[in-house]
């Protein structure tokens, strides 16, 4: 019975040290049949004897242990997984591994590449219809994908394929995976010609300039917070932010952080969270502050590494912090199933909710959020609102009081969720992606 | 006698999967990678099936579907649509022209698979 891919390691190994099986052999004092069936994963192996053929090899032993095997037997079940394969032929991810690892590791390969490309169309399919030269490369690049996807399910579900169809779509799988390797570069290239260094951050909007500077920035502004700089004069120094509307926009925000950083200092903030806990509401009573700065405030407190995002009564985005596993599309229309909006219709309720991004890793985060009248209140006019969200992620099991989380995307079209009630329009990514 | 489609496709690889996948179906699999002959090739093969990418050279995938829609021979042909495109504005554009199914890149071969036997039962 196979036990796991460490003999195929030790075989590949020992081919690539130029040894023949029964010089290794006789090397670590074992016969040469019994190291056969150990590079045929058919014996079991560890302790001194694997020590010893690690050091006759030249080689680590852990390179030659089950951790890289195991995480290419996960790499395959995920791959399964994603091609709705049933259960029973999931569960043979290892024995696959272990039959074909060459060509196990080939189709995680090819998995992992089309993972990197879903990533990739994430970040670009904002520039679609925008950019026709683009609009191109991504084609180009679903294609290959298509031809990856295609092929590797072929492989992984046809347990009957005939050797000559196998070598030929493995000879697909490796031209498709440098096709896809040599597009993706000339597509970085691409946008890098498009909106590299030496335009500065003239990426196009105004938006994207602010998202560039305060990216650059890491988000965090010391100067702002202890008032040594103003806004205004943060905001002239800077070389990325060209258009006067960028110029504005990241005015208005830089002077609320310091309305914000005069009423919450983040140290006092930081040592009260230590004292009565992630609670915004008693951060807010504490500092006698408004929820809405304190979901601010917290969103710059670099240790809790959150995503900050607040928009208008319109749903428009005034600002927008990723944290990882969690972005905002530049130009489509968020999800609308944002506890963000939520607030909209409520002014003042404060909400807490977990949530679940689609995506590769489908991660979870713990979200507050809260709609506040930002505007001088005054008779037979309803007030101007901002709604703010704090997002920060979780880990597996936190929050087990909101065992349910609300499932939520990016964008529309990036999203495959497929029968998702707040659909606007069709994803680009077919399902099960 | 086996059911013919016609698999209008310029990327190779793609064709290779497709022809795999539907011969083992039992199939007969019938492949053009250019745009501007793909009407002929259809009037000669009188396939059961055609299965259409968006963008070809020559002529679009389009372009394609409106010729054959416009003649009364080829106006209940299956076609079977299969774009990157996936934009809402392909999407309209295609089904205003007559497509029987339109399916997005990267496809999974479950659904192609499910697509060709649904579109063809009759």
């Amino acid at each position: 019975m196979r036990e796991g891919l460490t003999g195929s390691r030790i075989r590949e190994r020992r081919a690539m040290a130029g040894l023949k099986q029964a010089e290794l052999a006789s090397r670590i004092g074992i016969s040469a049949s019994y190291l056969n069936l150990i590079e045929h994963n058919r014996r079991r192996i560890g302790g001194k004897l694997l020590l010893n053929i690690a050091s006759a090899l030249g080689v680590d032993a852990s390179a030659l242990t089950e951790g890289a095997e195991a995480a290419l037997i996960a790499k395959l079940r995920e791959a399964a997984s994603a091609a709705k394969l049933p259960k029973v032929d999931v569960n043979t991810a290892d024995e696959f591994a272990g039959r074909f690892p060459g060509w196990a590791e080939v189709l995680a390969a090819g998995y992992r590449k089309v993972g990197a490309l879903e990533r990739t169309i994430e970040t670009l399919s904002d520039r679609l219809a925008h950019d026709p030269k683009l609009a191109a490369s991504v084609h180009e690049l679903l294609s290959t994908a298509a031809a990856i996807r295609s092929t590797a399910s072929i492989l992984a579900d046809d347990k009957k394929i005939t050797t000559e169809w196998r070598d030929r779509f493995h000879g697909n799988l490796d031209q498709d995976s440098r096709r896809l390797a040599q597009s993706s570069k000339a597509l970085v290239n691409y946008l890098d010609d498009q909106f590299g260094d030496q335009e500065g951050y003239a990426i196009g909007s105004p938006q994207e300039e602010v998202d560039a500077f305060f990216a650059e920035h890491d988000y965090t502004f010391e100067e702002i917070e202890s008032g040594t700089i103003a806004a205004e004069e943060l905001v002239g120094q800077s070389e990325g932010l060209v258009s006067g509307s960028a110029r504005h926009i990241a005015r208005e925000i830089l002077q609320q952080l310091a309305l914000d950083a005069g009423e919450v200092s983040l140290q006092k903030l930081h040592d009260q969270i230590q004292s009565v806990g992630m609670d915004p509401i008693r951060l807010a009573r504490y500092f006698a502050v408004s929820v809405s700065t304190i979901l601010r405030r917290l969103g710059s407190l670099k240790s809790l590494n959150a995503g900050l995002v607040v928009c208008d009564r319109t749903g428009s985005l005034l600002f927008r912090k990723p944290t990882k596993g969690f972005t905002i599309a530049r130009f489509d229309a968020p999800c609308a199933l944002l506890p963000l909006f939520d607030g909209l219709s409520s002014v003042g309720q404060i909400s807490r909710n977990k949530i679940a991004v689609a995506g590769r890793s489908e991660m979870e985060f713990e979200v507050f959020a809260v709609a506040e009248p930002v505007s001088v209140l005054s008779y037979n006019n309803a007030p101007l609102v901002q709604a703010t969200m704090l997002v920060l992620p979780l880990k597996s099991n936190e929050l087990s009081d909101l065992s349910k989380p609300i499932e939520i995307g990016a964008t529309c079209r990036v999203c495959p969720r497929e029968h998702c009630p707040a659909r606007r329009e069709p994803s680009i990514l077919s399902s099960g992606f | 006698m086996k059911k013919r489609v016609l698999l209008v496709e310029d990327e190779p690889n793609i064709i290779e999967a497709i022809t795999f996948l539907l011969s083992r179906e039992g199939w007969h699999v019938d492949t053009q990678t250019d745009g501007a002959t793909a009407v002929k090739r259809v009037r000669e093969l009188q396939p059961d099936l055609l299965m259409l990418d968006h963008m070809l050279p020559g002529k679009s995938g389009l372009d394609i579907l409106i010729e054959l829609r416009s003649d009364d021979q080829f106006r209940a042909l299956p076609i079977l649509m299969l774009t990157a495109r996936g934009q809402m504005r392909d999407r309209a554009e295609a089904e205003a022209a007559g497509v029987s199914r339109f399916m997005t890149k990267p496809f999974s071969n479950t659904e192609v698979l499910a697509a060709v036997r649904d579109l063809t039962r009759n």
